[in-house]
């Protein structure tokens, strides 16, 4: 692999810009039945709570047109945990380890930053848009004020990179990423599952036992982009895309309207190989144009 | 643990009863190291989700394994379109647990419906130390008899109507097999009412008993967490997932949902 994919993002190295993301990935165990893990860019883990949660009554899953809804409702097993058992395996992964982090309260966030500071995770994603969850979760990222408190919070608690992941579901999400920008957000990342609903029409009851849930996969891509080229027009930290990628086509779109990293989500569960093969498709397409680093085409749609 | 994606030929690819297909796949390596209880989860054209079906028998002389599924949606339906000769798009072997056999001699095996494919993997194991009682709708409705009686197993049929079979559930069935023998395990598939019977009839007789449960899943292999199932762990109500930590479970460690 040349380093032809590599960047620098949000002060952290990463071999190429591809990133399994929350929620998706476990914390890299299963996946590592298929290839090695140093393969990826990093790890975004399951985001984790202060403490083990259940998570919401199954059903948790509906597949949509071109998507899918979850409602898994952060079911984890703890920052202790994670920081114990987990992080130390991944730790051994040679791939770039982001913390995603989840709470009710302002203090839980705090509370997990403050465990994270000490640790070996090279960065932390603040997850301030789960739809899932009762407490806290969307509340804190759908106004302008709750995400700025939170990043507040976590920016006094940690020296390591912050991103900020946002919520799709707000009026104007620019203003949102202005207002974590403003407050040392390291970086955002964009979007969290869009907030959907599908009804069983034989029984009239909703398919998800949450009744609603996070729209994810290429349905929501274009909305993805969308909201990263407001994004990457609107602040100056860094961007990470995310939402419905799922070919290494996706990838070059995504960065073409701003973003610097990907995650990739939903793609997984279609095919496990996902990343890898992205991957692959975005070297032959850098040799393929002559770049010298694929960062090179970030930002560089021509709007009309 | 290893998993394996690949593309495999159909070498046959029959009809069992209405909406019900019966394939048989080459995959040597998966063939090798697949388990009765686990299953494969197959790419559909046009859908994001893979359909996960368990894997009905494994030949690994042959090098294959059977499915056999019903069209319950519009993915089973496109699914049931892949023809003979054509390729298959699996992820396999999947299910952390599959039925654990080898420490049991004597076995009874129940499946309800379409519940009843995995259960002839299992049959296979004990032979004629297996008895399997297999509940349908109807007559239309019914599978796989010949070749649990070609595995060796005693072969008790029910269907609700009476129209093939005993007139009665698997667990009256059950009921009557345990008078006159009492095997070492219970293994068990099918939905959620009958697999709560059987859970019972196994207790109250103190019997060994391990079922397979079904939900609705997402990756397949224990990452995306939606395929909850409530069970008891170390003492703790938890939400285990039926991909990975099953699909089959002990008795013992099973929580039903009321919903």
């Amino acid at each position: 692999m040349s380093d032809k994919l590599s960047v620098n993002f949000a002060g952290v190295d990463f071999k190429n810009p591809v990133i399994p993301a929350s929620g998706a990935f476990g914390y890299g165990r299963e996946y590592e039945n298929f290839y090695p893990l140093s393969n990826l860019g990093g790890i975004s883990v399951k985001g984790t709570t202060g403490t083990k949660r259940n998570g919401n009554l199954p059903p948790r899953i509906a597949e949509t047109p071109s998507g899918m809804l979850n409602s898994v409702g952060l079911q984890n097993p703890g920052i202790d945990h994670f920081i114990k058992i987990e992080l130390p395996n991944l730790k051994t992964k040679d791939t770039v380890i982001i913390a995603n982090i989840a709470g009710s309260t302002a203090d839980e966030y705090r509370e997990i930053a403050e465990k994270l500071e000490n640790t070996d995770v090279d960065m932390i994603e603040v997850n301030i848009s789960c739809p899932n969850v009762k407490a806290g979760g969307a509340a804190f990222g759908v106004t302008c004020e709750g995400a700025a408190s939170i990043t507040k919070i976590v920016r006094a608690a940690t020296r390591k990179p912050v991103m900020m992941k946002l919520s799709p579901n707000v009026t104007n999400i620019a203003e949102i990423a202005k207002a974590v920008e403003a407050e040392g957000a390291d970086a955002v990342s964009l979007i969290n599952t869009l907030l959907g609903m599908k009804i069983d029409i034989k029984t009239r009851r909703p398919v998800l036992h949450n009744n609603v849930g996070g729209l994810s996969g290429p349905a929501v891509f274009p909305v993805a982009v969308r909201m990263v080229w407001q994004v990457s027009n609107a602040v100056k930290i860094p961007v990470c895309g995310m939402g419905g990628i799922s070919r290494w086509q996706d990838v070059v779109e995504m960065m073409m309207a701003g973003a610097q990293v990907v995650q990739i989500g939903a793609a997984m569960f279609s095919d496990p190989f996902a990343p890898l093969k992205i991957i692959e498709g975005l070297e032959n397409y850098v040799s393929e144009n002559d770049l010298n680093n694929l960062q090179e085409i970030v930002g560089t749609v021509i709007p009309w | 643990m290893k998993y394996t994606q690949g593309r495999y030929i159909i070498l046959s690819k029959k009809t069992l009863a209405k909406e019900i297909y019966d394939m048989t796949i080459l995959c040597p390596e998966i063939a090798e190291i697949a388990k009765a209880g686990q299953f494969v989860n197959v790419k559909v054209n046009g859908f994001t989700l893979r359909r996960p079906i368990s894997i009905c028998s494994i030949d690994r002389e042959k090098g294959t394994l059977r499915i056999v599924f019903e069209v319950r949606g519009e993915g089973t339906k496109e699914m049931s379109q892949i023809a003979e000769g054509e390729l298959i798009d699996i992820v396999a072997p999947l299910g952390g647990r599959g039925f654990k056999v080898d420490q049991f001699e004597t076995a009874v095996i129940i499946g309800g419906g379409i519940g009843t494919p995995p259960m002839l993997a299992v049959a296979e194991k004990f032979g004629e130390k297996g008895t399997v009682i297999s509940g349908f709708r109807n007559a239309a409705a019914v599978i796989l008899q010949e070749d649990f009686k070609a595995a060796g197993a005693e072969t008790i049929l029910c269907t609700d109507d009476g129209s093939a079979g005993k007139k009665g559930f698997v667990t009256d069935a059950l009921k009557e097999v345990l008078s006159r023998k009492k095997p070492e395990v219970i293994f068990a598939c099918g939905p959620d009412v009958m697999l709560r019977r059987v859970i019972e009839i196994a207790k109250e007789n103190n019997i060994k008993c391990q079922v397979s449960l079904e939900e609705r899943m997402g990756c397949g292999v224990g990452a995306c967490l939606v395929c909850a199932c409530r069970t008891i762990r170390n003492g703790d109500e938890y939400y285990a997932h039926v991909c990975k930590d099953g699909p089959v479970f002990n008795a013992e460690e099973v929580l039903f949902d009321e919903r």
